[in-house]
């Protein structure tokens, strides 16, 4: 298996301070806040690696940087070997390009209401003056929705078929790599399996890779090939499903699997997890998990910990073993 | 007092739309005892918020309850018009809503919202009034009340507004506490700490919690008994650990299947076939038979079942099939 899509350093700050007339008059600096912080890792061909983070960890930049919707501060994103920010053979990037495509959260918000359903599905190859006849038909019967309606308009769609008719879009152009930003957050819980299995069938039958973004557990335990959790724009752990739910390294993601509600946990008293995540413009230094960890010591105030190999697991803690 | 601090009897929620009338609430029934917290799960749509919006009178006209009674400690709510309803409430029923940002006024600060709802429903001094304000901050576990109290809402985080919410909510020391969705908002560490706290509260102060919620980790953890709505109308209502672990209504056996489990290895899901019907175009009969696995001609032809003996409305309930 090689690696089909590699992410070195990668790293992503916003500039967020106030209009400079403000500044001037509060007299405040210039405010930084880092999404991303130097963050490694590889993503196998046709597999699922699943992003997991709570509000702020910088998951959704990393998958906007990765489609280029963004570009990063600093670090590399590589796709198929090729370096989308920095390659000059425009032939190439624009190659790579048309081999990724992104699912989004709200399927209300990313289906244009005025345009009928087999011009939203065509549009990618369209842009390219691709073949088109009877593409739409054909990808709405592949995603569980009917070739008749190709015709109609998003509004006559539930929030689940409107993210099947998502989903036919991003297939539209045969891409081999999906970034899927939270794609059942919105939906419910029956309708979610259905979009779920969905995705794992497609995966089978064109070997798709997925990177898929979602703070829910569950969804992830169910999906992945491979967890990378994010605290504050860090990646603190990387591992396979089993690994990852079974012995937890990181204080962190060990707080998250004890935290999360689970349908077998009756009347389960959970030590609720202290505190809450960090102002991202003033993180804290060295560990920036360090003020909610149980077991932080001096280095970890100090020294921001590298990720290092630990059996089957990639972690960034000093004191993890 | 022994009788259950809400009672809801056959209530049904009504709106005429140019398509005809629709039920969002059809003949639901439930009670609610002290220091119990029931659990109201269902997709969107099935009327689990709308049925709690009917008890604390902020249905939306032209919806408005078309049958049905709700009582309160012993008295009928349902009837109750203009200044009567809105004495009841904040004073007997709280509210814990999903997005705290729009509960709270961002122009006053916490400690003015809090002393003028006690003002309000509770016959103190100003003094006693702002003493109650941090006690009551203090309880759900704002560090700092005394000095929080002059901050204004922008000034916390999601999870500390959401505690500001609860905090207003129980400070006139309420019989009852609505909460629709108080944790969906909110990051999972910050929403383990917030139903620890609803469940503090239920158990020290004896009161009663009514949870709408989507999510069944919630429910499993938080909740004493769970009623599932689909369609309006109400699939099974039992204690939460038999409803969840041995559904008798196939809906409900449907949507434990289709849960993703944190515990489990991957596996594919289950799925229920279809979505929930449009309110305005009803299958006759069960509202489920459509999607139902097991479903019969009875199902199609026979009126919508009620809860009879067991715990779901259902001409089959899965039981009965698992003794034969």
């Amino acid at each position: 298996m090689t690696a089909y899509v590699t992410v070195k350093g990668l790293s992503r700050v916003f500039d967020v301070s106030k209009p400079w007339l403000n500044r001037v008059l509060e007299r405040r600096g210039k405010a930084f806040l880092t999404a991303v912080s130097e963050v490694d890792l590889d993503i196998e061909e046709r597999t699922t690696y699943a992003l997991v983070g709570e509000s702020g960890s910088g998951k959704s930049t990393i998958g906007r940087m990765l489609v280029g919707l963004l570009r990063p501060t600093g670090g590399e994103v590589e796709v198929e070997g090729v370096n989308l920010d920095r390659e000059t053979d425009r032939a190439k990037v624009a190659k790579v390009r048309g081999d990724i495509q992104m699912i989004f959260q709200d399927p209300y918000a990313s289906l244009n209401p005025r345009w009928r359903v087999r011009d939203i599905i065509v549009e990618p190859v369209a842009v390219k003056s691709g073949d088109t006849e009877g593409l739409a038909e054909r990808l709405l019967e592949q995603v569980g929705l009917h070739a008749a309606d190709a015709g109609k308009f998003p509004h006559e769609f539930s929030g689940g078929q409107r993210q099947r008719i998502c989903i036919a879009r991003a297939l539209a152009s045969e891409p081999r790599l999906i970034v899927c930003d939270e794609p059942t957050s919105a939906l419910d819980v029956s309708v979610q399996a259905q979009v779920l299995n969905l995705m794992s069938d497609l995966k089978e039958e064109f070997g798709l890779t997925y990177l898929l973004i979602t703070h829910d557990l569950t969804v992830v335990r169910h999906m992945a090939d491979r967890i990378g959790v994010l605290y504050l724009g860090r990646l603190v752990e990387e591992a396979d499903p089993t690994t990852l739910f079974e012995t937890p390294k990181h204080p962190y993601t060990q707080m998250l699997l004890n935290a999360a509600p689970r349908i077998d946990g009756f009347g389960r008293e959970v030590d609720p997890p202290q505190g809450e995540i960090p102002d991202p413009i003033n993180p804290p230094p060295g560990c920036a998990f360090h003020p909610r960890c149980p077991i932080a010591r001096d280095i970890c105030r100090q020294e921001r910990p590298r990720i290092r190999p630990l059996g089957a697991t990639r972690v960034a803690c000093h004191l993890a073993e | 007092m022994t009788g259950p601090v809400l009672s809801i009897r056959d209530l049904s929620v009504e709106i005429p739309t140019r398509a005809g009338v629709v039920k969002p609430v059809d003949g639901v029934s439930y009670d609610i005892g002290r220091g119990e917290i029931l659990g109201v799960v269902g997709e969107s749509g099935a009327g689990k918020s709308m049925a709690g919006n009917a008890v604390i009178g902020l249905l939306n006209p032209p919806a408005h309850i078309s049958a049905g009674e709700i009582w309160l400690e012993g008295a009928r709510i349902d009837p109750l018009q203009g200044e009567a309803m809105r004495r009841l409430r904040g004073k007997e029923i709280g509210m814990v809503f999903q997005d705290p940002l729009t509960s709270l006024n961002p122009l006053l600060k916490i400690g003015d919202q809090l002393t003028e709802t006690i003002l309000t429903h509770l016959p103190v001094s100003r003094e006693e009034a702002e003493r109650r304000a941090i006690a009551a901050l203090d309880e759900v576990g704002i560090p700092g009340a005394a000095q929080r109290i002059d901050s204004y809402p922008h000034e916390f985080s999601g999870g500390m507004r959401q505690r500001v919410v609860i905090a207003l909510a129980l400070c006139a020391e309420p019989s009852l506490i609505i909460a629709d969705e108080p944790t969906t908002a909110l990051d999972v560490s910050v929403q383990a700490q917030i139903i620890a706290l609803l469940r503090r509260l239920c158990r020290d102060r004896g009161t009663a919690v009514m949870l709408i919620t989507h999510d069944m980790g919630v429910i499993a953890e938080a909740a004493d008994r769970v009623a599932v709505m689909y369609a309006g109308r109400l699939a099974e209502l039992g204690p939460v650990r038999e409803v969840l672990t041995r559904p008798q209504h196939p809906y409900t056996d449907g949507l434990m299947a289709s849960t993703p489990l944190a515990s489990q290895a991957r596996n594919r899901l289950h799925q229920i076939p279809g979505s929930m019907p449009r309110l305005t175009d009803l299958p006759d009969g069960c509202a489920f038979h459509p999607r139902c696995p097991l479903v019969q001609a009875q199902c199609r032809q026979n009126p919508h079942p009620n809860i009879g003996k067991g715990r779901a409305a259902c001409w089959f309930p899965l039981i009965e099939r698992a003794a034969e």
